[in-house]
Order: C-alpha cells, then structure tokens, then sequence
C-alpha cells in the first residue's frame, strides 16, 4: 500500500469513528511520495501520514491553553488513529512563544501539552498511552520575531514514542 | 550519566590566597571630610580614582602589576561608583611602594583617592601582592593589605582588592570577588544548544560545566555551598538537578511524578524550592536537602512558579496567574497568608528578593516590551522602579551586597535568522548605570554567586 492510499484510508476510518472529518483529512491526500520503501504501521511515517500536514499540531491563542474547533478536529484524527494503533504510545509536547518568562512558558506548556493529553482521553484513548512534556519558549519552530511565527510557535505537537521505525 | 564535564574541574576550584593587613604609612592628617560614596543616590558623582600599575622590579612583575591595576580599573569603573583617572595624567609615578605619595601631585589631576601597590616575586615561584588605598583630599592612608598567591590567580587578588576599596569608600560590602553561572547558547534559534557555564563577575574565566547533549536552564547558586541547582532534560524528563562545581558530583532533586522545575536555594542553603507540574498545574513545594521531604506550599489550580525566598528564610515571593494574569504574590514560607504585591499595569515575573531584604526585583511585560524593575515587598505600588527596558529583558539576579542586578537581553530576529542575539547586561539601582557584561557567544540566565569565601 503506498502513502497516499493508507492516508485516505485512515482519514476515512477516522471520519466515520468520530464523525469529525475535517478540510484537514482531505488536504493530507496531497502528500505526494516516490516509490521509496513504505514505513511500519505504527510508526511515526505511519501517524503523520494519517493525520496530515500539520496535523500532528494543534495551536493556541496568546498566554491561552483551551482548545480550539480547529485543534479539535485534529485531535480527532490523531485519536482515531492511536484507535486503530492500540500498541502505539505518543508524546505530546507543548510549546509557547518568546514573548513570556522563561519559567512562566515552562508552567503554559504544559497547560499546553495537558490540553491535548485530556482531549485524546476524552475520545477513548487510554491516558497511560500519552506523556505529556513541555519544552516552555525553548523549541521555536518558527524563528522570526513576528506575530506570525509567535502563533506559529503556540503549539502542542504529538509524535509516536514507541513505534517500528520504518 | 549526566553530561559534566570533567576536564575544566581544576578550573573550578578557587586557588589558596593569604591575606594581611599590614601597618599605615602615617602622614600629618589635613582637615578635610572623610572620604565617602553614597551609592543610595539616584545619580552619583563617580568618585575621581588614580589606580598607577602596581610596581615591580623586573620584567614579569612589572606586567603583572600592569595586569593588577587594569582588572582593579576595569571593575571600579564598570561599577559606576568611580571614575578612574586616564594614567596618562599622573604626575607622580610611583617607584617606592614605601614611600608616602606626594599627595599635591594626586590632588592637582583632581584625584580624590589613590591606589598604589607591588608585586613580588618569591622563591617558591608565588608572589605577593601588596596595596595601600589613599584619601588624597586628607593624605592618610585609609587599608593596606598584602596577598600570597600563585601568578595565574592574580586576577582573584585585584578582585579582593577592589572589594577592599569599595567597602572602604563606600561603607558597604562590595561584589567583585564573586562568579556568574550561567546558560551559553549556541547555534540557530530553531536549534538552540544551551550549556551551563560559568565565569567571574567581570566576565572572565568562563568554563563550561555540562557539554551541551541535555537542554539545561536556570542555573541557581547556593547560598552557602560551590553547589548550583539547575532544569536539566536528562532523557527528556525535565527535571531540577544539583551540581557540586567543585567535585562534579551531578544529582536529580526528589523522586517527583512530573517535571520540576524553577528552583532555589533557602538563605542557609538546606532547602530548594522550586515547582512542581503534575497533569498540567504547576504548584510550589519546599525540598528538604538533609531530611529528604518534600512538603507542598500552594495547592491552587493557577500556575504558581519562580518563588524566591526574604534573606531571613521566613517568607517567599513568587509568580502566580490566579488573579487571570501573571502577577507577584508574597505568603510565609510555610505556604500561608498568601497576599499579591503587584498592582500596576501589565504582567509580573520572575520576582527575586534582595539579599538586603529591602527590595523584590522582577521582570515586567507591558505593551508588547519588557522592563527589569524593582519593588518594596509590602505591595504599595508607588515603591515600583523600573531600570531597563527593551524587546526583550528578563530574569534579574542580585549581587550579594543587593545594589547591582544582572539579567539577560535578547533582541528581535529577523525571517533571515540574523539578530535574536542574547546577552547579559548589568546595572545598578539607580539605573544609570547599564552596561553589557563580555561573554563568549550568547549567555541567558545569569545568577549571581554569594561573595566567594
């Protein structure tokens, strides 16, 4: 099976198990690969392709650490897969931007991070399957000094901890 | 294993200095006001120093001498106190350490004090180091003192020297003989090294501690021991650690369930507080270092962090949210009586209390700019300064006689991944005295050391 045909099948599974497709699910079709070798369910390659581009993130409004619609529904999608994926386990990393106290961001990120944790489990996903940890302002990922890469930076990312690497 | 790193260990210990106090060279005494600093002023008149080299017979002690009166010239001056004179006015040059100096000559370039001092070599390959501080207005001599040391450690000797002089023009303890440990970055923003690192307060002698393979922040020196606490993500579990400079000897703080983070040292050194996230909630807990036993000191669903001890070890200040924004909170240090002391516009951070108790520096966040400023612990919002303000200030530390701060700057970087440089940078209470502080590369998170004993 290649990546583009598993993607849809998981974003399909995950439409009909939390009737909470989104524009995303759809968007992560356009993942485009060679014939390269393919990656182990399960696998990190395997959670990113499910969820699509930047699905693995969810994002968050200044000093703020609800969830929004839009981070809902990704959180969606992630949990359908660790459904379908029971033996993987995730990590969930929450980041802030620079324009707070080094030690403050370390407390919001993890808000950040628990957020996430706490929706995934309300969907079904057994708690002891996330770790949570906060990287504070440490991990931009975007590094201008703009609105647009401080929102960018506002984020909660999830990543398979466990899975056959491919 | 944790990542120290072992070879700069002999560059951590603080070499063996002898000290006496020798006789006075007496003059007849002129009738003039003592000599004296008010460093409490809002703006002070820098006091007129000559500092000559001190004086040596030959080659090595001449250097060595040259090297003494630039480190004690470089620290009077950086601290905003003095203004030494340009040696190339001096009339007199000194040639006989036991002469009295021909005080007319000091007084007509406008000098209020004079520093004269030798350096000798001895046999057993150290040298001894000899000052005399002078008041020039009255021609007496006001401390003399005379230091054995080994050549290399001459640098600790003239900071010795220049805490001599500042206590003894200002009346109060100085802050030169003491040491920064603090975070050295490296690399783009996006993948940032960081290490801990230490220097001398005038920026000098920077080694590293740890080699930069686990992220490191908020180094926190011990009040009473070479020991620093610090967040380290030793296999991404963040987690506060303690690290003995001297022996190397690297140790997790507590066995907690979460991350543990924001720590410090009580005023006698046995206990840390610090926070502790458990699901997401940051609350703050006291460790006792000999017992072992944590104990929770807030239990409220608000971010409660940065706390701080009073000198006396009976209160905290700390960082809390609970009133819907970053404000800062003092409660006894058993966790009761907890009443906010900020009231002004903006958010609060990072609250320190003085070693002098008088006063809580912080870090503020107000219309998209950050300010280091002070504050009396009682809250009346009237007793708030602010020193600096930039893009970005944060995390001031004190020196230990609580009239300098240090804290570091990071400036705004660019799509292209040009600026975003972080420095260190001073300054004192009355906030016109801001300079920045020489490290290699980019530093962050300055804590300042107690005098070195």
């Amino acid at each position: 099976m290649n990546l583009v045909q598993s993607s849809k099948i998981v974003a399909m599974l995950a439409g009909v198990m939390m009737l909470a497709a989104c524009a995303g699910s759809t968007e992560s079709t356009s993942v485009t690969t060679d014939t390269g070798p393919s990656y182990a369910a399960g696998s990190q390659e395997a959670f990113l392709d499910a969820v699509g581009a930047r699905g693995d993130h969810v994002y968050f409004a200044f000093n703020r650490h609800d969830l929004n619609s839009q981070a809902q529904a990704a959180l969606g999608q992630q949990a359908a897969w660790l459904m379908q994926n029971p033996s993987a386990t995730v990590r969930v990393a929450g980041n802030c931007d620079e324009r707070g106290t080094r030690e403050y961001n370390l407390a919001l990120g993890a808000r950040r991070a628990n957020s996430v944790k706490d929706y995934l489990v309300s969907l079904g996903v057994d708690p002891s399957r996330v770790e949570t940890i906060s990287y504070g302002k440490e991990r931009p990922e975007c590094i201008a000094s703009n609105e647009e890469c401080w929102a960018i930076n506002r984020n909660g990312v999830t990543s398979v901890t466990n899975g056959p690497s491919s | 294993m944790l990542d120290l790193k072992t070879k700069h260990r002999n560059g951590m210990k603080i070499g063996a200095i002898l000290v006496a106090l020798f006789g006075l060279l007496l003059a007849p005494v002129r009738a003039e006001e003592p000599l004296h600093v008010d460093i409490t002023e809002g703006r002070v008149d820098p006091l007129p120093i000559a500092v000559p080299d001190f004086i040596g017979k030959d080659r090595r002690e001449i250097s060595a001498g040259s090297s003494l009166a630039s480190v004690i010239t470089n620290n009077l001056k950086r601290s905003g106190l003095f203004q030494p004179i340009d040696p190339r006015a001096f009339i007199e040059r000194p040639s006989d350490f036991d002469t009295l100096p021909r005080f007319q000559d000091w007084r007509i370039i406008d000098s209020d004090a004079l520093v004269t001092g030798q350096v000798v070599y001895q046999d057993d390959g150290r040298i001894r180091v000899e000052f005399r501080l002078w008041d020039v207005v009255r021609d007496q001599q006001l401390v003399g003192k005379r230091y054995y040391t080994t050549p290399e450690n001459y640098r600790r000797v003239a900071h010795l020297i220049s805490d001599e002089i500042y206590e003894r023009l200002t009346g109060e303890a100085g802050y030169f003989d003491t040491r920064v440990v603090y975070v050295q970055e490296s690399g783009p923003k996006n993948n940032r090294r960081k290490r801990l690192a230490i220097m001398d307060q005038d920026g000098f002698n920077s080694a590293f501690l740890t080699d930069g393979n686990n992220l490191v922040m908020t180094p926190r020196f011990s009040p009473t021991s070479q020991e620093i606490a610090y967040l380290s993500y030793v296999n991404e579990k963040p987690r506060v650690f303690l690290l003995n400079i001297e022996t190397g000897q690297q140790e997790v703080v507590g066995d907690f369930p979460g991350m543990t983070f924001a720590p410090r040292f009580s005023p006698n050194g046995d206990k840390i507080i610090m926070s502790l996230e458990r699901s997401g909630n940051s609350d703050i807990y006291a460790m006792d270092l000999v017992k072992r036993r944590s104990t929770r000191l807030t239990d409220h669903p608000a971010i409660d962090t940065s706390p701080s001890y009073s000198p006396d070890g009976r209160y905290i200040t700390f960082n809390s949210d609970r009133s819907g924004r970053q404000q800062l909170y003092v409660m006894r240090a058993d966790g009761t009586d907890v009443r906010r002391i900020s009231f002004g516009e903006g958010k609060y951070a990072t609250p320190v209390w003085s070693p002098r108790g008088d006063l809580i520096a912080f870090t503020k966040i107000l219309n998209g700019r950050f300010y280091i400023g002070v504050m009396r612990p009682d809250g009346n919002p009237k007793t708030e300064r602010l020193l600096t303000e930039s893009f970005l200030d944060e995390g001031p530390t004190w020196s230990p006689n609580g009239r300098v701060l240090m804290f570091f700057r990071q400036t705004p970087s660019e799509v292209d991944g040009s600026g975003g440089t972080v420095r260190l940078w001073s300054v004192d209470l009355t906030g016109y005295n801001l300079r920045p502080i020489a490290t290699p590369g980019d530093a962050s998170d300055p804590a300042w050391s107690p005098l070195i004993k």
